[in-house]
């Protein structure tokens, strides 16, 4: 019977087929593509790409986790592809159909190991850093020119959060982020998996919570471009693509990105397929064209984010090959650091935690 | 009972065990099995190919580790206790800004009646997400209100209502409004105008009549309409993350960040099946309350 069923559901897929064009479905984070390459991908392809975008992990990783999300390619961050390799949520890539993977960094393929061991399931799209964007002239204007933009104090220490609360601060609604940032300011391991240690963050944002106007993780890019607010604690590329926006919009907002010289967070978004993607022949073909030197850096002079591509390096643009906040030189780099998933226990804490920090309860 | 009565009672009841009774079953399924990492991310499964083996070990491992759990944080009861309070502030403001538009229908002349009625239903036309993020707009620090209370000088600097439980309300209110006319409105239009004129002859002032007439006969209406306003207000989740900013604690927040940031389905389960009791005993003892007074008054 049920052999039959399959045979059924075959030959309908089989008529269905024939009447619609192929389809790609893509699952990928907000602002984070140049759309020109989407309507490229189907021009040599011929696929239809039906892309859509979220704005935070949990919400991929709970439509994986419940199966049947109907995606070809999602894009999780390293920790979290990790815990979704774990639960059996991706299949094996099949290299032979990605030729292009030999454009690979080995700088970024040995650091991402630690999530994929082996690279069997997954590649690697863009990385960055989690730092501090502000408002230069707004942030100097109430804490003077030697504001102190490149360090955690700017966003930890009550006393200059005081004085920016009223021009607005935005901090990333991601707990696995702004947790361990928040660690690693008062000196402990920023991955740490001890609940004892992990609470003490909770004292640090409580004595700046008041200070925050919102915890929002896409929000911040027109906020920042607009001059609605003066800093946001977010991912460098988006703060990159604020100050853009404003230069384009010529509003008189000048704004920088610093990855914190204590140290900041490095993560890798990666692509995979899910398990149960519908095709997964056309996600190899949209990895291997995402993985091309020239798309890939198509990508990065668009979204100002280091991409895992090697090759790729000679397409790019001055302003984001010698950009330290996009490529950051070599003495950032050693100060950067990874983090790991989280047990189910620890993220039950972490999560509650991070409740108590928003709402106050 | 003859075929036709039964044919006629048979989809309400079906419509109730497809759509309620089993996704309510599934979900106290989950609520009581253990979280995992898996795909779906809990354990044990079902397995029905295993036969009535398969549902014995089942059974076996189920517990109800999950509601004790609840207990054990006081973010649970404190989220369900705002959101009833949230539910209970936003019904009485819908009902008070809902019945004077009802009753203004209900007075109007019956030529006028059917577009009212239709510009009370036209908001509908649009998508409910986009109504609420266009209150966004209104509502921001430069937002639309804002910069008309500016212009018109009622204020210097301006207000801070977006994020706040002020907005949640604006939106609640505005969102359920309709949901409170029309019933109110069905039982104010076939309401017997010859009653209020033997009032006023037996010398009542219009002001009581309305007091005395008008309001109870309308009773049905006005709890029609709070329990649709009340009901899905409680679990609201859309209205207060985008309205509310991250202070104003509701249930249907508590349940979104045990679905995704915990990944824990099978507490958030029993938070939904919680929800659930406390909606539905209240409800339950109502209806018997007027079943009785019903069986009092004949």
């Amino acid at each position: 019977m049920r052999n039959h069923l399959m045979t059924m559901t075959a030959t309908l897929a089989l008529v269905a087929g024939a009447a619609a064009a192929e389809e790609v479905r893509v699952y990928n984070w907000s602002d984070y593509i140049d759309e020109d390459l989407l309507t490229k991908f189907e021009e040599e392809t011929g696929i239809d790409l039906i892309y859509d975008v979220f704005d935070s992990n949990e919400l991929l990783e709970t439509k994986m986790l419940a199966g049947g999300s109907g995606y070809d390619v999602v894009v999780p961050s390293g920790t979290f592809l990790q815990r979704q390799i774990s639960a059996g949520a991706f299949q094996k890539l099949d290299k032979s159909k990605l030729p292009n993977l030999d454009n690979m960094w080995d700088m970024v393929r040995e650091r991402t190991a630690q999530y994929d061991p082996g690279h069997e399931y997954a590649i690697t799209y863009m990385w960055g850093t989690t730092g501090i964007g502000v408002n230069v002239g707004e942030v100097t204007k109430r804490l003077g020119e030697d504001a102190p933009i490149d360090s955690l104090e700017l966003i930890f220490n009550p006393e200059y959060m005081e004085k920016l609360a009223d021009c607005g601060v935005h901090f990333l609604d991601a707990p696995a982020e702004m947790i361990p940032a928040a660690l690693n300011y008062i000196g402990e391991d920023p991955n740490s998996h001890d609940p004892e240690v992990i609470e003490k963050a909770g004292e640090v944002f409580g004595a700046i919570r008041p200070y925050i106007q919102k915890f929002h993780s896409s929000e911040y890019i027109n906020a920042l471009a607009n001059g609605d607010i003066c800093v946001a604690v977010g991912w460098s590329g988006d703060v990159l693509q604020a100050r853009d926006r404003a230069a384009e919009a010529d509003n008189n907002v000048e704004i920088a990105y610093n990855a914190p010289k204590e140290g900041a967070q490095m993560w890798f978004d990666m692509m995979a397929i899910p398990v149960d993607a519908p095709n997964p022949d056309g996600a190899h073909k949209f990895l291997n064209f995402i993985l091309d030197a020239k798309n890939m850096a198509a990508a990065s002079n668009y979204v100002y984010f280091a991409n895992g591509n090697k090759a790729a390096q000679e397409y790019l643009l001055d302003d984001v090959i010698n950009d330290p906040a996009i490529y950051p030189n070599q003495e950032t780099m050693e100060k950067l650091f990874t983090t790991t998933p989280y047990g189910a226990k620890v993220q039950r804490v972490v999560t509650r935690l991070w409740t108590r920090i928003k709402s106050g309860t | 009972m003859n075929i036709r009565r039964l044919l006629i009672m048979v989809p309400p009841y079906l419509w109730l065990l497809l759509l309620f009774l089993v996704p309510f079953l599934i979900v106290l399924k989950i609520s009581l099995s253990d979280i995992a990492l898996a795909i779906p991310p809990y354990t044990p499964t079902l397995e029905i190919s295993e036969g009535w083996r398969g549902i014995t070990t089942f059974l076996s491992k189920l517990d109800f580790e999950n509601f004790t759990f609840l207990t054990t944080d006081d973010l649970y009861w404190k989220a369900y206790l705002s959101s009833l309070q949230i539910a209970a502030i936003a019904t009485l403001l819908t009902l008070l800004l809902g019945y004077p538009i009802a009753y203004g229908m209900a007075q109007a002349a019956p030529e006028w009646r059917a577009t009212l009625m239709m510009l009370v239903i036209l908001p509908f036309w649009t998508s409910f997400l986009i109504r609420v993020y266009s209150w966004m707009g209104i509502l921001a620090n430069e937002g639309y209100l804002n910069q008309l209370l500016l212009w018109i000088g009622v204020i210097d600097t301006p207000l801070t209502i977006l994020n706040t439980p002020v907005a949640v309300y604006i939106g609640i209110v505005y969102t359920y409004m309709p949901f409170m006319i029309l019933p109110i409105y069905a039982t104010l239009e076939k309401l017997d105008e010859s009653l209020l004129e033997a009032a006023e002859d037996l010398g009542c002032s219009r002001i009581s009549a309305f007091w005395l007439i008008t309001v109870p006969l309308s009773r049905s209406g006005i709890i029609a309409g709070s329990f649709l306003v009340f009901i899905p207000t409680i679990g609201e989740f859309v209205i207060p993350s985008l309205l509310g900013g991250s202070r104003t604690l509701m249930i249907g927040k508590v349940l979104w960040e045990e679905f995704f940031n915990n990944r824990d389905w099978p507490v958030a389960s029993a938070v939904a099946v919680v929800l659930l009791l406390i909606l539905i005993i209240p409800i339950i003892l109502f209806q018997r309350n007027q079943q009785k007074q019903q069986e009092a008054g004949q």
